[in-house]
């Protein structure tokens, strides 16, 4: 379904995104995990038209995408959501989703039905007429969710909904998320709540210093030590690895 | 709604019924010129309020279609009514160019406003130089009253092509308001980036609104000029239409229907009853005027109208938001 190849980004001397590969297949929930600064909310506005990307290619359900206008790439289906939540603070909640559903839905009256729908989806049914201002953090995380869901699209880039949250309201936002990939739309996400990494992705791609160190699935990753030593710094997985070794044996 | 409908039905039935009663010469004036900037500040808040583009040179499109106006009518002798096709043409044009030229460039905020009031200066300095315009002597045009020539002898006929004129505006941003092009401009005032991300060409939209704004502006034109016979570089492309324009918007309400019209009975009640009445004083009014702008925008900043609202909303008569009902 998207298909990233080599891509690339510089800001000035320094290369934020470095010759980076993906692929995210139909129907999955893959995420993008990765030290702060690695380069992951850089490497989604280049996959969202946002930034252009110095080489490489992003090609979206076999149309090479690379360059196209923001509003272009969600047309066809590919749309993301910001880290830091961009609200249309004087609107309503419900017109905030109905600029999502004008994506498809020309009429006024169709769109804000949609976004009704959808905000039931998300379970901010009961703050549909308030003003996206007086939303709670939790709230525009959600309204961000919903905003990009009334588009239907066909993927969708989540970019750390569930920062900041508690953990119920992160649980809420992993079976939001859950459902809106049974529902047959594809996810990828960045998060640093692992936890919610671990439960929900099939498939996890490991970020650091702009290039890919690790690909696979959860559990393997959790494991990997080249990604331990990423998180934690270099030699420590085998400083882990020794403390687990003489873990069971005080144990017995 | 209900409620609506008939508070307007009822305004429009007065405002049809004013000339019949209001003999006065200086009040059927004062009421031509309130829906006059009434539907001068309507053309500025499609692109002001909705799409929360600061034009700081109205004047610029206003001119424009105030002089397309003269020169068509003196050097062609074109009907004004024809005339008013080409001025509002030639309003939206200089929208058309200046809003390229600034949203090609993402010039936003006081940048654009910069921009659009240097691109009426521009104008303001041609027209003063330029042969066809005559220079800063002005155009006088021919006068020959009836209503198929758009001139008047008394003053109801301008009140009432005035009034059309103020309906039609009115019509225009309500639709807009309840559109999807509506929405969409409101989402790139509100937040350009996340409106783009949600599929809102948000130059187009931009440059559609400037467009508009432009055409109804220079149309605005047109009806100056039949007023007041008469048209030179200072009215045309003078700060002060762009400064009343932006004025009454404000004072009224940005980004609702009848904010500018509202804010324009308000600012004129104010402006030119404390002329008349303290006549003997003179400037003080200008005082008055700047008083009534600075609370209004201490404490009203969503204008008359968003006041109203906060306290309709506050009273608990539900909201007032008309977008949100569907």
């Amino acid at each position: 379904m998207l298909r990233v190849s080599g891509l690339s980004k510089s800001f000035g001397g320094l290369r934020a995104v470095d010759g980076v590969s993906l692929q995210v297949d139909e129907g999955r929930i893959v995420a993008l995990i990765g030290p702060n600064g690695a380069g992951k909310t850089t490497l989604f506005a280049m996959i969202s038209g946002f930034l252009r990307p110095d080489g490489g290619t992003v090609a979206f359900l076999g149309v090479d995408i690379t360059g196209l206008a923001r509003h272009r790439i969600c047309d066809l289906g590919l749309v993301r959501t910001f880290q830091l939540v961009q609200p249309f603070a004087g609107l309503t909640v419900r017109e905030n989703i109905a600029i999502g559903a004008h994506v498809r839905l020309a009429r006024r009256r169709d769109a804000l039905a949609r976004a009704a729908e959808v905000a039931q989806r998300v379970h901010l049914a009961r703050q549909l007429d308030e003003p996206a201002a007086r939303l709670t953090v939790a709230g525009r995380k959600r309204l961000e969710l919903a905003r990009a869901l009334a588009t239907q699209p066909k993927l969708l880039l989540l970019d750390e909904v569930m920062a900041g949250l508690t953990p119920t309201e992160t649980e809420e936002v992993v079976q939001i998320v859950r459902a809106i990939r049974d529902s047959g739309v594809t996810v990828l996400l960045i998060e640093h709540v692992m936890q919610a990494v671990m439960r929900l992705s099939e498939q996890v791609y490991v970020l650091s210093d702009g290039q890919i160190i690790a690909e696979g699935r959860p559990a393997d990753i959790a494991a990997d030590p080249k990604v331990i030593e990423a998180y934690l710094g270099r030699g420590a997985a085998a400083r882990m690895a020794a403390a687990a070794g003489t873990e069971p044996a005080r144990g017995r | 709604m209900g409620r609506n409908a008939v508070v307007g039905a009822l305004a429009l039935g007065l405002a049809l019924a004013v000339p019949l009663i209001v003999q006065s010469g200086f009040w059927l004036n004062l009421l031509t010129l309130m829906l006059f900037f009434g539907y001068l500040g309507g053309s500025w808040n499609i692109l002001g309020g909705y799409a929360g583009q600061f034009s700081f040179g109205h004047a610029a499109f206003f001119g424009t279609g105030a002089y397309v106006t003269a020169i068509l009518q003196l050097s062609l002798g074109l009907n004004p009514w024809v005339t008013m096709l080409f001025a509002a043409a030639g309003g939206a044009s200089v929208g058309l160019v200046t809003g390229f030229l600034s949203f090609r460039y993402g010039l936003r905020g006081s940048y654009f406003a910069l921009i659009t009031l240097a691109f009426s200066e521009v104008l303001r300095v041609l027209a003063t130089t330029a042969k066809i315009t005559n220079g800063g002597q002005g155009l006088v045009i021919p006068l020959r009253t009836g209503l198929g020539n758009f001139q008047f002898a008394g003053k109801a006929g301008y009140y009432y092509v005035a009034l059309a004129m103020t309906l039609i505006s009115l019509a225009a941003a309500w639709c807009i308001e309840h559109s999807r092009f509506g929405a969409r401009l409101m989402a790139v005032r509100e937040n350009e980036d996340a409106a783009e991300a949600l599929g809102v060409n948000a130059f187009g939209h931009k440059l559609a609104a400037i467009t508009i704004s432009g055409m109804m502006a220079g149309a605005g034109g047109t009806f100056y000029v039949q007023m007041f016979f008469y048209v030179d570089p200072a009215i045309a492309y003078g700060p002060a239409m762009s400064v009343e324009s932006l004025l009454v918007s404000i004072i009224g309400g940005m980004g609702t229907v009848a904010g500018p019209l509202l804010g324009s009975i308000v600012l004129h009640l104010v402006g030119d009853l404390t002329r008349k009445v303290l006549a003997n004083a003179p400037g003080i009014s200008l005082v008055l005027y700047g008083v009534l702008l600075i609370l209004i925008l201490r404490y009203l900043p969503n204008g008359l109208i968003g006041g109203a609202r906060a306290l309709a909303g506050r009273v608990g008569l539900g909201t007032a938001r008309s977008g949100s009902t569907g």
